[in-house]
């Protein structure tokens, strides 16, 4: 794909067709997760005019494609930053979705001579980014944020109006849960080990392993139901229960007094990895301050690293009871 | 906590759970951090905007940015424990999603 701002005017639909429906399951997926892109430039969906409302987007493909599909019927220009293939609002967390980067488009596309509106619409996500006030010295245009998602911008264009609702980020279980593949795709070689493990090393493999797809997919769904405010503790809770039935079926079995030092190496082992696994979920929710996570490491990882030290002595004991060395 | 070369800094003890700072003196109630604030923690006021739910900021930053007359500070980051631990071991400053973490 051809880089930089595209100097004429490209044009675009709102109706996504099968390839571009296949490129959103695999950023779904995690696959290929640099190169979902859409060129960088000014669309026109539709056949806007001049008077057209003009809205901006990041050139990550999903953004730019949930954004034309929102408005299916209507004619409006589509200004496309070049945020290097990431999101609205991680670049704007970057400053690449930013003031110098929506300045360089509308100057870039000549903007100023196409339209006769002198109002760019962004996505409120954008906003820790961008600058309104600088943008309008900067290029002379007039920022205004539009609501958070692209499904609630017809109102907004319609009644010039967001609701609260329309102003505020929701993370719900479709939100959330929407993640579980690119989680998994992010601990790739954890889960290959695993799955290795779980091949070779009887009933220890399989739990870990099961217990790990419990943690990336029960923890997404199940997260304002589990106790505990900081995620670390939501993950170390979930460990916890999830163990719980293994560890009733272990000591019921009762094959020995290894089985006691067993089972209180998998809690210990487990609910670390599962506290792990939760604090690395405050990236992917919508609401964690960077303060707040800082105190999470510092409060959480000392205890982690202490149990999961414990954990594994422990097992080791229950290696040497179980092979009979003493 | 000392963890040695790493960049890590814990919070100061017994301050909020994030570094938002909002001087009503300077409020022109111009009503931006009510637009762009993704969790309400700015609700409309008596001549100024007051801070409603304090506790609920993220840290974004789009207010402070987007506020003209600077009356609002916020130390502004990714509230992202995996981009924090690899910063930290790779000796960086911060690195956030895209071409540097979770790929």
């Amino acid at each position: 794909m051809e880089e930089g701002y595209a100097a004429e005017v490209m044009t675009t639909v709102p109706k996504l067709r099968s390839r571009e429906r296949y490129d959103r399951l695999k950023a779904r997926m995690g696959i290929d997760r640099m190169g979902h892109r859409v060129r960088p430039g000014l669309y026109a969906l539709g056949i806007p005019e001049r008077t057209s409302p003009v809205l901006v987007t990041a050139n990550y493909s999903l953004s730019f494609n949930a954004l034309r599909s929102s408005l299916p019927g209507r004619n409006a220009w589509i200004l496309v930053l070049d945020t290097k293939g990431i999101n609205v609002w991680c670049a704007a967390g970057k400053g690449t979705f930013g003031t110098d980067e929506l300045v360089k488009a509308v100057q870039a596309t000549d903007l100023a001579s196409k339209v006769d509106g002198r109002t760019l619409t962004l996505p409120q996500l954008a906003a820790p980014g961008v600058s309104a006030h600088e943008v309008r010295k900067g290029c002379g245009f007039r920022v205004d944020y539009g609501p958070v998602r692209a499904e609630d911008l017809p109102t907004y264009l319609d009644t010039g109006e967001c609701t609260e609702e329309m102003r505020t980020v929701r993370f719900n279980l479709k939100d959330r849960f929407v993640l579980a593949p690119v989680e998994m795709c992010n601990y790739r070689w954890w889960m290959l080990l695993m799955l290795l493990a779980a091949l070779f090393v009887p009933y220890y493999g399989p739990l870990v392993l099961a217990l790990t797809l419990g943690g990336i997919f029960l923890f997404p769904a199940m997260l304002p139901f589990i106790p505990g405010k900081d995620l670390s503790l939501k993950g170390m809770v979930l460990g916890a229960l999830l163990v719980t039935p293994f560890a009733l079926y272990q000591l019921l079995e009762w094959n020995g007094w290894y089985v006691i030092t067993a089972v209180l190496a998998e809690y210990l082992l487990l609910i670390a990895w599962l506290g792990y696994l939760g604090l690395n979920f405050t990236g992917s929710t919508t609401f964690t301050s960077r303060t707040g996570v800082r105190r999470e490491i510092f409060a959480y990882i000392p205890w982690m690293a202490g149990m999961a030290s414990l954990g594994g002595i422990l097992s080791a004991v229950t290696l040497v009871l179980y092979m009979g060395w003493l | 906590m000392d963890i040695g070369m790493l960049e890590l800094q814990p919070p100061e003890k017994g301050r909020a759970m994030n570094t938002l700072v909002f001087r009503p003196g300077r409020c022109t109630n111009c009503g931006m951090c009510l637009k762009v604030c993704p969790h309400r923690v700015f609700a409309p006021g008596d001549g100024r905007v007051r801070l409603a739910l304090a506790d609920k900021c993220m840290e974004c930053g789009a207010c402070q940015r987007n506020c003209p007359s600077e009356a609002i500070a916020v130390d502004s980051g990714v509230g992202c424990a995996a981009a924090m631990i690899m910063a930290a071991l790779r000796g960086k400053d911060e690195v956030v999603c895209g071409e540097d973490c979770c790929r």
